[in-house]
């Protein structure tokens, strides 16, 4: 049954993985990001590879006042939404999120542009009783580390928000997913020292598109990173304060 | 954009040099950021072509998206990264194929184009760059530049075979070619020395679209160039009776685990396994069906199989000898090669049709014999050098994107077009930024 699903963000390597997944299985798609050119060319791919319709506009995450109207050109140009993945982010520069200017902009991407355009997508799920929001959180969020808790915590806030979203529209039959991917091989982690088992986007973006058939609603990728994160989430301050992550 | 620098080959691992990595994820981003560089797509040039010792490696593998297919004229745009296996897929279904493949699907359509690759139907077809229809070149300076037959066309022929140094390649626009199934039809026919071997490939009546020949080239004396001659076309509706012709399995590939000890591959196993083939493969007279993707690319059913070899690496070394002195030059190869008991565990000769005009394209009409041969000592460089003297005589030359060792005097005696060539790179990228490893010891464009 191929349905039409909206990704945000669509052109990072794990949006493109994940909507590689959606079209693989026959879904309709909608590309947004800021970067026309690129969606262009990822939206024409999409299409040559699994033969299905592909639209795409543009859309700013930290442009909240155009949320709404872009929203509405989403369902006016696919008519009907199955569904709704959210991968932007801005893991930004952690030195210079020391200043609060940097640390606002990550925060304005990561948390406050995602609250504001999942607004639009519970709000329109919500009386049609179906449909499903996939949003793409971060392990990072699992816990305040020095080395990028600024995104960390924008990343918690969003995974707290979806918790409370899932909660919200469980009664309506809304599926809400929230995916916490570990290392995975994009722009943002080639070439960091100290990675290990780095898992492709495309690997991830069919795990994401799984998740559908399955009843999870919390989804560490690869699956592994859910014991990592539950070890490094239980050392206790005192010590965990003192470590260098 | 953040770097990665980290020790980097070819396919045949040798030479490993430290290079500086960058992989651009968007189109606008693939453009020179630093004083050199070179462009490498998926790494299955041999030798270092891709790599660029102690400077920047463009990696192409994310800028893969096609842009466009015509289903209908059979023309594909696609970005220079894409792989021949990620096009294949979507292309055969549609009843096209690729107008001519190298021996291995996981290479770039960037790469084919850089170095004007062959398939098995050069004698009737010609290389790569002759369906090639269209590109879009990033220059030195960033700008994008649209190079055909038509328009620019100089810097066209001198980026097919180019090696990547004239400039990034973005896009490909390529002339693909109408198949009625996805089967190929195939016969071989054994020869008991290359003799007979040449005969077989020169027979008109045995000649079809595809036609290369495998040499067990462990055969002495009076079996000196034994071999196989596999002929093959892809199978017509007729020949391929089925509801659902242009279907094709995707294949599982297999990769080696770990590096081979160093003597895995000698003279006693190559010999062993190369009685077995012949036996195996000449017992195939009448015509048979084989999928495309064994017919194509049988290593690659064995993910990482340069590991064979060993972690001292290999050379494979192709050549190409005209016409008039093919025989007797291949025959003077085979010889030394024999004599040297060093065993390749690959040999494989194949015909060359009339040459392409791109400046540092290796076919030109003749017969080209490739040869795998893994690096055990320092021996081996001194018989290479041994094999170019009788490859010059002869009037033949090698193969760049095959090449790890070959002196920038014997480049330039057998590729008399460099000279033409170089002035165009310099024209359009006059501090020589597009440099790589290869083109230093060429002395082609940039410094040591």
């Amino acid at each position: 049954m191929s349905g039409n699903v909206l990704v945000l963000g669509a052109t990072s390597a794990i949006a493109r993985g994940t909507a590689a997944a959606f079209a693989a299985r026959g879904d309709n798609l909608y590309l947004a990001s800021r970067d026309l050119e690129e969606l262009k060319r990822i939206a024409a791919d999409l299409h040559v590879r699994y033969g299905v319709k592909v639209h795409y506009g543009l859309f700013d995450a930290e442009a909240t006042a155009t949320h709404a109207a872009f929203f509405q050109s989403v369902i006016m140009e696919m008519h009907e939404l199955s569904g709704v993945v959210l991968a932007f982010g801005l893991l930004g520069d952690q030195q210079a999120a020391r200043d609060f200017n940097v640390a606002e902009k990550i925060i304005a991407s990561n948390f406050t542009g995602a609250v504001s355009i999942l607004s639009h997508c519970a709000n329109h799920f919500e009386p049609l009783k179906r449909g499903f929001i996939i949003g793409i959180s971060s392990v990072a969020g699992d816990r305040g580390r020095q080395s990028n808790y600024v995104y960390g915590a924008a990343k918690g806030a969003l995974s707290l928000y979806l918790q409370g979203l899932r909660n919200r529209l469980f009664a309506s039959g809304v599926r809400v997913v929230t995916i916490k991917p570990g290392f995975v091989d994009t722009a943002m982690t080639f070439g960091l020292p100290g990675l290990f088992l780095v898992a492709s986007p495309q690997e991830i973006g069919q795990k994401i598109v799984q998740t559908l058939n399955k009843s999870a609603d919390v989804v560490y990728l690869p699956g592994f990173w859910r014991y990592i994160m539950l070890i490094i989430k239980h050392i206790p301050e005192p010590i965990f304060k003192r470590m260098k992550m | 954009m953040s770097t990665l620098t980290t020790p980097l080959s070819g396919w045949g691992r040798y030479p490993v040099e430290s290079c500086e990595l960058e992989r651009p994820e968007r189109y606008a981003d693939l453009r020179p950021t630093t004083d050199t560089l070179i462009a490498r797509g998926q790494g299955r040039s041999y030798g270092d072509a891709s790599i660029n010792e102690n400077g920047r490696v463009i990696l192409t593998e994310r800028i893969n998206r096609m842009l466009e297919l015509d289903a209908r004229l059979g023309i594909l745009r696609a970005e220079a990264g894409v792989t021949l296996a990620e096009i294949l897929p979507v292309i055969v279904k549609q009843g096209w194929f690729l107008p001519v493949t190298p021996g291995t699907k996981f290479v770039s359509l960037g790469g084919c184009v850089a170095a004007d690759v062959h398939g098995k139907n050069h004698h009737h077809e010609g290389g790569f760059a002759e369906y090639v229809l269209g590109i879009e070149l990033i220059l030195a300076d960033g700008t994008r530049k649209t190079c055909s037959v038509t328009e620019n066309e100089d810097i066209f022929w001198a980026t097919v075979g180019g090696m990547g140094l004239t400039g990034i390649i973005g896009e490909v626009t390529l002339q693909l070619i109408p198949i009625q199934t996805s089967q190929m039809m195939v016969r071989h026919h054994a020869a008991d020395n290359i003799g007979h071997l040449f005969q077989l490939l020169q027979d008109p009546a045995l000649d079809d679209r595809y036609s290369v020949a495998w040499i067990d080239c462990l055969a002495t004396g009076d079996q000196l160039g034994r071999g196989i001659a596999m002929f093959g076309h892809h199978a017509s509706a007729a020949e391929y009776k089925s509801d659902n012709p242009l279907f094709s399995k995707p294949k599982r590939t297999r990769s080696l685990p770990f590096d081979f000890p160093a003597l895995a591959l000698n003279p006693l196993t190559i010999g062993a396994f190369n009685k077995l083939y012949y036996y195996k493969e000449s017992r195939k007279l009448t015509p048979f069906l084989a999928d495309y993707d064994s017919y194509f690319y049988p290593l690659d059913a064995i993910g990482k199989w340069n590991r064979m070899y060993g972690k001292r690496g290999f050379v494979q070394y192709q050549c190409v000898i005209p016409d008039q002195t093919a025989l007797e030059g291949i025959t003077a190869l085979l010889k030394v090669l024999s004599d040297s008991r060093r065993a390749s565990f690959l040999a494989v000769l194949k015909r060359f049709g009339a040459k392409g005009k791109g400046m540092l394209s290796f076919p030109l009409a003749g017969y080209t014999l490739a040869l795998d041969l893994p690096i055990r000592d320092k021996g081996l460089f001194s018989l290479l050098d041994k094999l170019d003297k009788i490859v010059l005589q002869h009037g033949g030359r090698v193969y760049l994107a095959k090449d790890a060792r070959l002196s920038a005097e014997s480049f330039q005696a057998m590729y008399p077009r460099h000279e033409e060539w170089l002035r165009i790179k310099t024209e359009i990228d006059p501090q020589h930024r597009f440099s790589s490893s290869m083109s230093r010891r060429l002395n082609i464009g940039g410094t040591k």
